[in-house]
């Protein structure tokens, strides 16, 4: 056997040198792609400790129930919510008219928005007409202009769609307008020398690789719908769930405000999974071309 | 007949603070029926614009293109193109890809999957039909890309470095396939490449190009694609005194244009 020669012993790194060096991958993943790594479990344990947190808290005493019900609080206010009602309203009635609000406005913004946003990816004209007034009213927020909704609209739904409605069409157009531009040049090419028209290089090339950018949009537009849904409903409303939030926090509770806001958060996760799901079907080949 | 370029020039406009770009000047060139033309030359000397013209994407600054007699005035199933990369469809299988100029052209169905499976298996592709064409090495994606572009029966083939992404193996390989099929099929072939190897085998006639302006400023009739054709092992074609004598002509000609830029 051959001796090896004896190596003085180097001092091993400091803790910040062995945390911020990168580290070699597994096989099977991609050394240095940032944010790699699955965070299911972290993020589990991120909400249990929250909770318990909450949990800790409340019952400790260190905070009053006005400020902070215990998660418990919350549990049986659902079931009695979801038993009795609020306000007169069954709980599931709350729940459908905002989600027909929300969805509603939705469809409606991705029915008008998407044409109309691959309209301004396509053409020079529609862009030079429609930029200004979107651009226009798209960073402002809806409260500042929910008054004259209710001036020119009056305080039915009308001005309650159209106000989640705004919200959520800006993102979805400029999602459509921005995805014109994912189709590579050489693909339209090969479309128009195989002597394809306008209006069939926009059906066959320039919408199918929109695809993604547009449920991207998509998903973020109906984000901003739920955002805007409890300012919506602070017009006249009896129902919903953000009449129930805001009728809750005037009269100071707070447990009914925290459940509503979880179950606004729940079905605006659940509609997320959804689309996720949808993409995956439908965009399989998103980022792989 | 053939497709004739005559004293063409194209000018780009001068944009964002640069001065206008002469990428062609004074092109004089024909494409006869079933010639392979390869056009070879340092990047930037206006290969790509030529190729776009002649495809009818870019109408020229002067002179004029005819396609048997007819002008281009823009692009049409005639000439059919294969570019470089990033031209498939990846929300299309590969059936669907090479069968899409069909589509374009109202074919019916049944039909146009009949005429995409037999240019498939032309191109070596039979049981790849359904396949993603995300899934597919470079190499047969650009096979699939060839095949695409032979389905709608083009007069003039055109290809922009088909084979410049591709590892040797493949590329030697594709090279070969590409020659057989343009024996096959009798197509005009207007061919890109910078690699001096590729384009003294491939083609029938070489025009070097140089930059600043771009122009052609030599043109060769080669031997070279018809040897291989007639049964001459490619290796063997490439070994043979004539091309390599040739290819040192050429590279001579094409570094005194790198040098001259440098
Ligand atoms: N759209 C354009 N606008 C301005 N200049 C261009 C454009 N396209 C190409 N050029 C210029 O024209 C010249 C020829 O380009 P190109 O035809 O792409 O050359 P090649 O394909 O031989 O590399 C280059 O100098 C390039 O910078
Ligand atoms: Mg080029």
């Amino acid at each position: 056997m051959t001796e090896q020669t004896s190596q003085t012993p180097t001092k091993p790194p400091g803790l910040w040198k062995r945390i911020s060096r990168s580290r070699p991958t597994k096989p099977g993943q991609t050394y240095g792609v940032p944010g790699q790594g699955n965070t299911l479990w972290l993020s589990v344990c991120s909400i249990l400790f929250f909770i318990f947190v909450w949990w800790l808290v409340t019952f400790m005493g260190w905070v009053k129930p006005l400020f902070v019900p215990s998660p418990m609080a919350i549990v049986s206010k659902f079931i009695s919510v979801w038993n009795n009602g609020y306000t007169g309203t069954s709980f599931l009635d709350h729940v459908v008219i905002s989600t027909v609000r929300v969805f509603g406005a939705f469809l409606l913004a991705c029915v008008i928005g998407i044409p109309l946003g691959l309209a301004m990816g396509m053409s020079p004209i529609m862009r030079g007409i429609f930029d200004p007034p979107i651009e226009f009213y798209r960073p402002i927020p809806p409260l500042a202009y929910l008054p004259l909704m209710i001036i020119w609209f009056g305080i039915g739904e009308t001005s309650k769609v159209l106000l989640i409605f705004l919200s959520v069409f800006a993102p979805v157009v400029l999602g459509a307008r921005s995805g014109v531009k994912s189709a590579a040049i050489e693909q339209i090419h090969a479309a128009y020398s195989f002597g394809a028209t306008r209006w069939q290089v926009m059906r066959y090339v320039i919408m199918p690789s929109a695809m993604p950018e547009i449920l991207t949009a998509m998903r973020i537009g109906v984000g901003f719908g739920w955002t805007t849904l409890v300012a919506a409903e602070m017009v006249a409303s009896t129902k919903g769930l953000g009449y129930m939030v805001l009728s809750a926090s005037q009269f100071l509770q707070t447990p009914v405000v925290i459940m509503g806001i979880f179950v606004i958060a729940a079905i605006a996760f659940a509609f997320d999974l959804l689309m996720r799901f949808v993409e995956r079907r439908l965009v399989p080949w998103k980022g792989r071309m | 007949m053939g497709l004739n370029i005559e004293d063409v020039s194209v000018v780009y406009p001068a944009a964002d603070g640069r001065p206008p770009v002469e990428a062609l000047s004074r092109i004089n060139l024909t494409i006869e029926d079933n010639e392979f033309v390869v056009a070879l030359g340092a990047s930037g000397c206006g290969k790509s614009t030529l190729l776009n013209l002649i495809a009818g994407f870019l109408s020229p600054s002067f002179g004029s293109l005819t396609l048997d007699g007819a002008r281009v005035s823009g692009p049409g199933a005639d000439r059919a193109v294969v570019f470089q990369k990033h031209a498939l469809l990846p929300w299309l299988n590969v059936l669907d890809n090479v069968a899409f100029g069909l589509q374009i052209q109202g074919v019916a169905e049944a039909e146009r999957k009949k005429v995409a499976n037999k240019f498939l298996s032309m191109l070596g592709l039979d049981g790849f039909q359904d396949a993603p064409v995300y899934s597919l090495s470079g190499g047969m994606q650009q096979r699939v890309g060839i095949a695409r572009a032979l389905t709608c029966d083009p007069r003039v083939l055109l290809m922009d470095e088909p084979l410049g992404a591709l590892d040797a193996l493949t590329r030697e390989k594709a090279q070969e396939l590409i020659l057989n099929i343009w024996n096959d099929t009798h197509k005009s072939v207007f061919f890109i490449t910078h690699s001096v190897e590729e384009a003294l085998f491939m083609g029938t006639k070489l025009v070097v190009m140089s930059p600043r302006p771009g122009r052609i400023t030599h043109v060769f009739d080669l031997p070279f694609s018809r040897q291989f054709l007639d049964g001459m092992p490619a290796r063997q074609v490439k070994a043979s005194p004539k091309f390599i004598e040739l290819r040192e002509e050429v590279l001579k000609i094409i570094f005194a244009d790198e040098e001259a830029a440098a």
